[in-house]
């Protein structure tokens, strides 16, 4: 038993053939003593008494470290006798020895071999291509849910629709506003010095509502988004893996995907359009306050501006991206959340994932639609 | 009637507990003794405030009234660093284990070991694996991590992490909940040689008639949130107390107590003592 006062361990060898032993041999108190137990020697002829009178205290750990140090000696050749040894200390000794003996007659543990650096590579290319495979059936088990909920209308549920709506479109307004606003202030304030220069301030209209309407609207809403919804899909469905509510799910006869990632798909399709039309507005409101501020280009003439410069089209494009961003984010994230396996830890990696994932999806599928447009004169 | 124990021989003393959830009262007024090196068990039905009780005498929750002694040390007003030091003397299984689920079982098991003493890593999973051997365990389970882990092995991989530090009282709750009849056969059989080895105390809440006959030298049992009786499974049995009855009474009570007999029969037939500790 362990005692809360200080009482180290102690190891002496008085003659060659005399260790005295004494204090705790406690896990608490051994530490100073193992690697002078692991450097003991003794003469290999004569009989070695081990004198364990003065011992206070013994547990698992310190008859551990005492049974090795015999062991060893034995095998050196000593013949080591113990001495005056507590009883209950024995017989802890006796069951620690048996134990031990047991094991050693046993093969050891295989330890997990590391992988060199080249087949982590290998390894990684691999693990890769086998999520990309993954997400490609999955993307494609979704598509044939969708087509046969949209062939029998009636079985589409429209509460989780409007619920993943409400929580994942509008009670995201403000933050998606707000940050489209500032957005449109720094386009409008990093322009305005240029713009100056030519004394071409009424340009700004031109500056803030292409960027704001064609990019950086659509990309900053998928990108919250994504940050917001996509990582609470995962973790959702992650948790849920985990506790085996999926499982039970599919026992029920209820499909997984239906009931959880369909509407989260729908709503999101939905939802992220209507955010992208709350982003234009608010950054153009931003660029235009700046305008005024910096440019002295007053709100009708911004306005009038804006309405001669900016195309239809260039309003349309940037919406038109929104359900694809969507897409790709409901599905990463909901994707992600089925590969949860394990427990806690593992729904917190997929979450990061997912997110990371979703981002870097969103940006490549903008750089591709920019490629599209401009082959296409939009 | 047996001799009042000397006070250094109360493991665990609970005066007057009262716990309150808002206006539901969970103990009102509970009272519990617990010897040095016994099985004490805790029944009750559920939402009769076993976990709580237990909970309490771990310094996981506060009761809001009434005196609590662990180890001798009382509970009330401990600061950090005592508490820290009680901590280290007990050892708790918990129900689902508590396994951290990013560390391997042979982590797990080694952690306490790494966290409070000096000694070095060889060392501490040398250790680990004595440990979990010595909880029944095969040594490559070391190396795997708690999700791939089944019931029994979950439990044993956490009785070893709990038992790392040789604590003087070791908490059970529920050590048989969810396992097979035969993993539970083997967690009896644990718990048994635990005590049998060394002076370890042993606080155990349970449901499991063939643990509370087998394993617990006495039991309390907790209903309306009082103690209602406390002795051994063979004295509670004759007791007239409705909240006890009711917990003999049920068809699995019976089954479990004549499963008891059978054993006791078989051992006494094969010509061995019944029991070498008295009960």
């Amino acid at each position: 038993m362990t005692s809360p006062t200080s009482d180290p361990a102690v190891l002496t060898q008085s003659t060659p053939s005399l260790i005295s032993l004494s204090g705790a041999w406690t896990a608490r108190e051994l530490a100073a003593i193992v690697p002078q137990a692991r450097l003991l020697r003794v003469p290999g002829d004569a009989p070695v008494v081990a004198e364990c009178g003065r011992i206070t205290a013994l547990d698992t750990a310190g008859a551990w470290v005492l049974q090795s140090l015999l062991l060893r000696l034995q095998r050196d050749g000593a013949k080591v006798t113990l001495t005056n040894l507590a009883a209950p200390f024995e017989k802890l000794l006796a069951t620690v020895t048996s134990q031990a003996r047991e094991q050693s007659q046993r093969p050891g543990v295989v330890a997990a071999r590391i992988p060199g650096r080249l087949e982590a590579v290998g390894l990684r290319v691999a693990a890769a291509g086998e999520q990309l495979v993954a997400l490609l059936a999955f993307i494609g088990e979704s598509a044939v849910a969708l087509v046969r909920v949209i062939s029998h209308p009636r079985q589409i549920r429209w509460r989780p629709i409007a619920f993943n709506i409400r929580s994942g479109g509008l009670e995201a307004v403000p933050i998606v506003a707000l940050l489209s606003f500032m957005l449109g202030v720094v386009v409008a304030y990093q322009g305005a010095d240029q713009l100056r220069h030519y004394g071409a301030n009424i340009f700004v209209a031109d500056l803030v509502g292409l960027s704001i309407l064609r990019e950086f609207g659509p990309l900053i809403t998928a990108i919250i988004i994504a940050g917001r919804s996509g990582s609470a899909y995962a973790a959702q469905i992650g948790t849920m893996a985990v506790t085996e509510e999926i499982d039970a799910m599919r026992t029920l006869g209820i499909a997984p995907i239906e009931l959880l990632v369909l509407p989260k798909v729908i709503a999101l399709v939905i939802a992220l359009p209507l955010l992208t039309v709350c982003a234009d507005i608010a950054g153009v409101v931003g660029g235009m306050v700046m305008a005024k501020a910096q440019l002295d280009v007053g709100y009708p003439e911004f306005l009038d501006r804006f309405l001669k410069a900016i195309s239809v089209t260039s309003y349309v494009v940037g919406i038109g991206k929104a359900p694809v961003f969507a897409a790709i984010i409901s599905a990463v994230g909901c994707f992600q959340g089925f590969r949860t396996q394990g427990g806690a830890d593992s729904v917190g990696r997929q979450t990061t994932v997912a997110v990371v994932q979703t981002i870097f999806l969103v940006i490549v599928a903008d750089g591709l639609f920019s490629v599209a447009f401009s082959a296409l004169d939009l | 009637m047996e001799p009042t124990p000397a006070p250094s021989d109360i493991v665990v003393a609970m005066q007057g507990v009262v716990t309150r959830f808002g206006a539901h009262v969970v103990h009102d007024g509970v009272n519990l003794e617990v010897r040095r090196s016994e099985i004490y068990a805790i029944v009750g039905g559920s939402g009769s405030g076993k976990s709580t009780l237990l909970r309490e005498m771990i310094l996981l929750h506060r009761p809001d009234s009434g005196s609590i002694r662990v180890l001798g040390v009382d509970l009330a007003g401990l600061d950090d660093e005592a508490a820290l030091a009680l901590r280290q003397r007990f050892g708790v299984l918990f129900q689902h284990g508590g396994l951290f689920g990013s560390l391997s079982v042979l982590e797990n098991v080694g952690l306490p070991l790494r966290e409070h003493t000096r000694l070095d890593g060889a060392l501490i999973d040398e250790l680990a694996l004595l440990r979990l051997e010595m909880a029944g365990l095969a040594p490559d389970v070391g190396a795997q991590f708690p999700s791939e882990l089944s019931g029994g092995m979950m439990k044993r991989a956490s009785l070893a992490r709990a038992l790392v530090l040789d604590p003087e009282l070791l908490f059970l709750d529920e050590p048989t909940a969810g396992l097979d009849p035969q993993s539970a056969d083997g967690v009896d059989d644990l718990v048994r040689r635990l005590r049998d080895q060394s002076r370890l105390t042993i606080v155990m809440i349970t449901h499991d008639l063939d643990l509370l006959w087998q394993v617990a030298d006495r039991v309390a049992v907790l209903a309306d949130g009082r103690v209602q009786g406390v002795g051994s499974m063979a004295e509670l049995h004759r007791s007239a107390n409705q909240a006890v009855r009711r917990f003999f009474d049920g068809p699995r009570g019976r089954a479990a107590e004549e499963q008891q007999d059978r054993l006791v029969r078989a051992r006494d037939g094969a010509g061995r003592e019944v029991a070498s500790r008295p009960r």
